[in-house]
């Protein structure tokens, strides 16, 4: 397949929060080029695949082609075994991120941006210390295409921003290395997310059971570099498959990792903007990235092509400043959180797990468990409050 | 010295160890792995956070240059 020589913007990555930002810049009027060094867009999927409707039906009207179950509650259960259920203010759903993300960068395609996959970016282009384009090798050709705006949609790696010269790695206690499979053969309600807390099963974090339908399920856990120093994600989970389901069978297995840090102090440089995993944008305390990532893109591929069209390459600040006003803040609020939370020992979760069980079911909202998880702590029990009254 | 031992047959090439190197000394596409031994202060945190225990510190690369 033909690459010109010039793009007004480039994207490098296809995931949801790169597709988003090529349809937002294509949609300004802008030439807009995804390169995905991957096969095929969707795969492999990182991920537990759970989004509220909220979550994405703000860039792309959910269609069942992509949905593997709808979600109305989850269940936490507590290292003494204690569960309990609690129903979702807002419904979500299970997807198959092998078909979203091909949905969404579909959609990107229909605005006008092209997209090559095997196109490996390793390298930026300067004009006077400003980036002005990328290095890609594509079925083994090595190429330089020129563009206004490099959007950096790398992922956790985030190499691009590196190259031009932010300040992208995280801590390494910040980093969750997780690692997935999904299942079959495993019964599981296809209604409910169900979380495990406990320091032999999860410590500092939780193992998902999310599930796909049909016998299905997507299991998982994050595992913090701290923890990750005894024992690795993949250890945790197979101890837990062998012992809670025996008789599954895999249908997939992969690794990633999960930046679970506020996102970057600077998230743009003269002719570059990041986006996505790749600024870190992922919600901290839930470790949830699609939502948080298409918001990311949508902000920074409109920024990208207004930049453009207006011819201002310094527009781009703007992006920055959007972000925080949108998430940026709150995701700092809920880092404060998570580390509040993820301290709790067994006692506390089985403590709090019982007494939680005693609300009655329609008055257990994700508000009141934070309420109760907090009581002890009053200055994140201010900080939780925040993120429930403000938006 | 290069202390970090990578098992290549085990990398799923997810990229979790690039993205807390401080001296961006791994170089990965989707189906190879490398670290760059110039680079390479053998900090370990790529190892920490590997998922699925495919970089290691090899000990006896240590007792070797004893």
């Amino acid at each position: 397949m033909k690459i010109d020589k010039e793009y007004d913007v480039v994207v490098v990555g296809a995931g949801p929060a790169g597709s988003i930002a090529a349809k937002f810049a294509a949609e300004k009027g802008v030439s807009v080029l995804v390169l995905e060094k991957d096969r095929e867009i969707g795969t492999p999927v990182r991920c537990g695949e759970a989004v509220s409707h909220e979550g994405i039906a703000e860039f792309i009207v959910p269609d069942e082609k992509f949905i593997s179950s709808h979600i109305d509650k989850f269940t936490l259960i507590s290292p003494d075994g204690t569960e309990v259920t609690i129903p979702l203010e807002q419904k979500g759903y299970m997807l198959n991120r092998q078909l979203f993300d091909k949905a969404v960068a579909e959609d990107a395609m229909h605005a006008g941006a092209k997209f090559i996959t095997n196109a490996y970016v390793h390298g930026l282009l300067f004009n006077d210390s400003i980036v002005s384009g990328v290095k890609v090798k594509y079925f083994g050709e090595e190429y330089e295409i020129k563009s206004k705006v490099v959007i950096a949609a790398d992922g956790v790696e985030s190499r691009v921003g590196r190259w031009a010269g932010l300040s992208t790695f995280v801590d390494f206690r910040e980093m969750e290395g997780a690692y997935q499979i999904v299942a079959a053969n495993v019964s599981v309600p296809t209604d409910t997310l169900i979380f495990y807390f406990g320091e032999n099963v999860a410590p500092e974090g939780y193992l998902w059971v999310f599930p796909k339908g049909e016998g299905k399920a997507n299991i998982g856990i994050g595992v913090s570099g701290e923890i990750g120093k005894t024992k690795s994600a993949y250890k945790y989970l197979n101890e837990f498959i062998d012992r809670k389901y025996p008789e599954a069978s895999m249908l997939s297995a992969v690794s990633g990792g999960v930046p679970c840090t506020p996102s970057l102090e600077k998230i743009f440089a003269p002719g570059i903007i990041l986006v996505g995993d790749a600024a870190r944008q992922v919600n901290p305390l839930s470790g949830g990235g699609i939502a948080s990532g298409m918001i990311g893109g949508s902000i920074g591929g409109g920024v990208a092509g207004e930049a453009v069209i207006e011819n201002r390459p310094d527009k781009l600040s703007e992006y920055q400043e959007r972000w925080e006003k949108r998430l940026g803040k709150r995701h700092r609020i809920f880092d404060k959180v998570k580390n509040g939370v993820y301290n709790f020992s067994d006692e506390q979760f089985n403590a709090l797990a019982k007494s939680f069980s005693k609300v009655p079911f329609e008055k257990r909202t994700l508000g009141n468990l934070f309420k109760k998880a907090l009581i002890n702590q009053p200055s994140l029990l201010i900080e939780a409050a925040k993120i429930f009254v403000m938006d | 010295m290069l202390l970090i031992k990578i098992t290549p047959d085990k990398c799923d090439y997810c990229g979790t160890c690039v993205g807390v190197c401080p001296e961006d000394a791994i170089e990965l596409t989707d189906s190879t792995i490398d670290i760059d031994e110039d680079l390479c202060t053998n900090c370990s945190k790529c190892v920490w956070v590997c998922p699925i225990d495919v970089l290691i510190f090899d000990k006896n690369k240590l007792k070797d240059k004893e």
